[in-house]
């Protein structure tokens, strides 16, 4: 009974870092209605930054966090204006067809100088001990650090005037426009912003898990999930939603085969769209 | 409806192009023009048919792999275990990811535009996942044919010809397929779900039924495309049969010759196929495949969004005539 329990709450340490990462994706969502799909490989180059930084550099792995977060914004700046900038106002299509090009060039380029081996970073932290189970340090310090930028993100949309700015540019363009906002610069932010949060949400992941380049579908596909559950745009629903998919994963790894795993949470993905077309966590008026 | 599409030009340009296909590897009995015809018959069935969904009911569809490489699995998994004949193998591979097809899109249904372009990926996933997961069909390992299978079609060399003749003819059927459902009541219902759905659900086209319909008719072709080259190959395996880059470049094909054109569509299969076949020959490049598709994408989303077809229409207005 306990090892239920403890595989929950370990699932519920990994579910902040999904949040976290599902953040990223619901800000660009809400903010200009265009989903990121290079989504997945963003988070798979946090990961790779994270190996590099730590095997070639000698950082301890934390200490990679400041300049994949700094990373992630300008390669998020620079996506904007190769794929989305153009893109925004004309059919959904369109920009999934263009992110997703995007994403085809970076895969290619990443398969074709690593191929598909497997990555890990090793890191070593002393875990907490409850009676005979143990939850790495790793998974709670992942789990902090998520929150942490949570918060700090929902400080920034909420209390500066540049996350005000972001708010207002996501509920009317062309109102946000007219009371003088600079909404192709917010926007650019926003990309940033959202790719950042990618990148740092993979750089933790991959303190927990081994990852290849072609790791960042099934993370992309969690994104979806968690993005649902929270509502689009939500980027505390986000948060929510990535604790509630880490419980679900929580309580199902006892029973069913890893590689199920994704399977349960494509046809959640598919129940929750038509069950709740709103989002599980939706509340009106958050973004 | 039938009589009447004798009497129409660009039905004989269609079967004008099969003709082509069928007998110019035939002169000087030229095997390497036969692959090169072999792999755009197959670009074309694939790109024709998310053309269905793509270029007129306006709605992506990443998985289109997926019927392809369940095809090709229940073709060999018939003719292995089962010992069925290619045949009747094909068509119940296509008959069994049609039906697969359709309860799947009656069950999202509901879900419309991006969200349905998101479940889509979510199907390559899934389906990939029960794949490597099912014994019957090798796992991951996947399932080798022997060579005795090609007896039935008088021995290897000769039961090549007769695979590509069906691959060339199933590339036909899907050319007719995409006219034919342009001209009907049925194409132009999904030609107004492209358009704007809430108006087309308004003015009476059961717009979730025709979804589901076209998202299960676009998989019947391709499925029996799956089985034959799977066929050809001998061999499958999950890394093959859900291969990313197949389906990816059925997307670019089809955005290449102009989404929603059947001729466009077959043009752009026709130039991709040689242009890769011109890069793969190229060391640093044959590496890079994925990459040059992605940048040819985008370039063609960002300033081309109607493609080839597009440019030819707006030189030569009166094209639009005869070709569809």
């Amino acid at each position: 009974m306990l090892g239920i329990f403890a595989s929950i709450i370990d699932g519920v340490l990994v579910g902040l870092v999904y949040g976290l990462s599902a953040m990223g994706l619901t800000l660009i969502w809400g903010v200009m209605d265009v989903i990121n799909l290079t989504h997945g490989t963003m988070i798979v180059a946090g990961m790779f930054a994270l190996y590099f930084l730590v095997s070639a550099l000698g950082l301890p792995p934390y200490f990679a966090l400041p300049p994949v977060l700094i990373g992630g914004f300008l390669v998020g700046v620079l996506l904007y204006w190769i794929a989305v900038h153009r893109m925004v106002g004309r059919p959904a299509l369109m920009s999934l067809l263009s992110t997703f090009a995007v994403n085809l060039v970076l895969i290619g380029v990443g398969t074709g100088v690593w191929g598909t081996a497997l990555f890990n970073v090793a890191v070593s932290l002393p875990g907490v001990s409850i009676d005979r189970y143990t939850f790495p340090g790793a998974h709670i310090l992942a789990a902090a650090l998520a929150a942490l930028i949570a918060a700090a993100l929902y400080f920034f949309l909420h209390r500066t005037r540049l996350g005000k700015a972001v708010r207002a540019v996501a509920d009317n363009r062309e109102a946000a426009e007219l009371v003088g906002i600079p909404t192709t610069r917010v926007l650019a932010l926003s990309v940033g912003f959202g790719v950042a949060l990618a990148g740092v949400s993979g750089m933790l992941i991959g303190t927990l898990f081994p990852f290849t380049v072609l790791s960042g579908d099934g993370y992309q596909l969690k994104g979806f999930v968690v993005t649902v559950l929270g509502g689009f745009g939500n980027p505390v629903g986000a948060l929510m939603g990535g604790v509630a998919l880490g419980l679900l994963e929580g309580a199902v790894t006892p029973f069913v085969p890893v590689s199920w795993t994704l399977v349960i949470e494509f046809v959640l993905f598919v129940l929750v769209l038509i069950a709740f077309p709103g989002g599980v966590f939706a509340r009106r008026g958050v973004m | 409806m039938s009589l009447n599409l004798l009497r129409r030009p660009f039905f004989w340009i269609i079967t004008l192009v099969i003709a082509v296909f069928a007998i110019s590897p035939l002169i000087g009995n030229d095997v390497q023009l036969r692959e090169s015809l072999a792999l755009a018959a197959v670009y074309i069935t694939l790109a024709s048919n998310l053309n269905l969904m793509l270029g007129y009911a306006g709605y992506i569809n990443f998985g289109s792999i997926v019927f392809f490489g369940l095809g090709g699995y229940i073709c060999i998994w018939l003719v292995n275990a089962q010992g069925w004949p290619l045949g009747l193998s094909l068509l119940a591979a296509g008959v069994g990811v049609s039906t697969l097809a359709l309860i799947f899109g009656l069950g999202i249904l509901r879900l419309r535009g991006a969200f349905f372009a998101l479940s889509t990926i979510g199907v390559v996933e899934a389906v990939q996942a029960f794949v490597q997961n099912f014994e019957p069909w090798g796992g991951s390992a996947g399932i080798y044919l022997s060579g005795q299978v090609f007896q039935p079609l008088g021995g290897p060399a000769r039961a090549l010809w007769v695979i590509y003749f069906m691959m060339v003819a199933v590339m036909g059927l899907s050319l007719y397929l995409s006219y034919a459902i342009k001209t009907s009541k049925f194409g132009l219902g999904l030609l107004a779900i492209g358009q704007n759905e809430d108006a087309a659900a308004i003015l009476g086209v059961p717009t979730p039924r025709y979804k589901a319909l076209v998202y299960s008719v676009s998989a019947f072709l391709p499925a029996i495309a799956g089985g034959l080259y799977f066929f050809k190959s001998a061999f499958i395996q999950p890394a093959d049969a859900f291969d990313l880059s197949l389906s990816t470049e059925a997307l670019v094909v089809a955005m290449l010759g102009g989404q929603g054109t059947v001729t466009g569509v077959a043009l752009g299969a026709y130039l991709y196929e040689e242009l890769r076949g011109y890069l793969l020959v190229s060391e640093t490049f044959s590496h890079f495949q994925l990459v040059i598709a992605g940048v040819l994408l985008l370039v063609i989303v960002l300033f081309f969004p109607s493609g080839l077809m597009g440019f030819i229409y707006s030189r030569f207005p009166r094209l639009q005539k005869v070709l569809e």
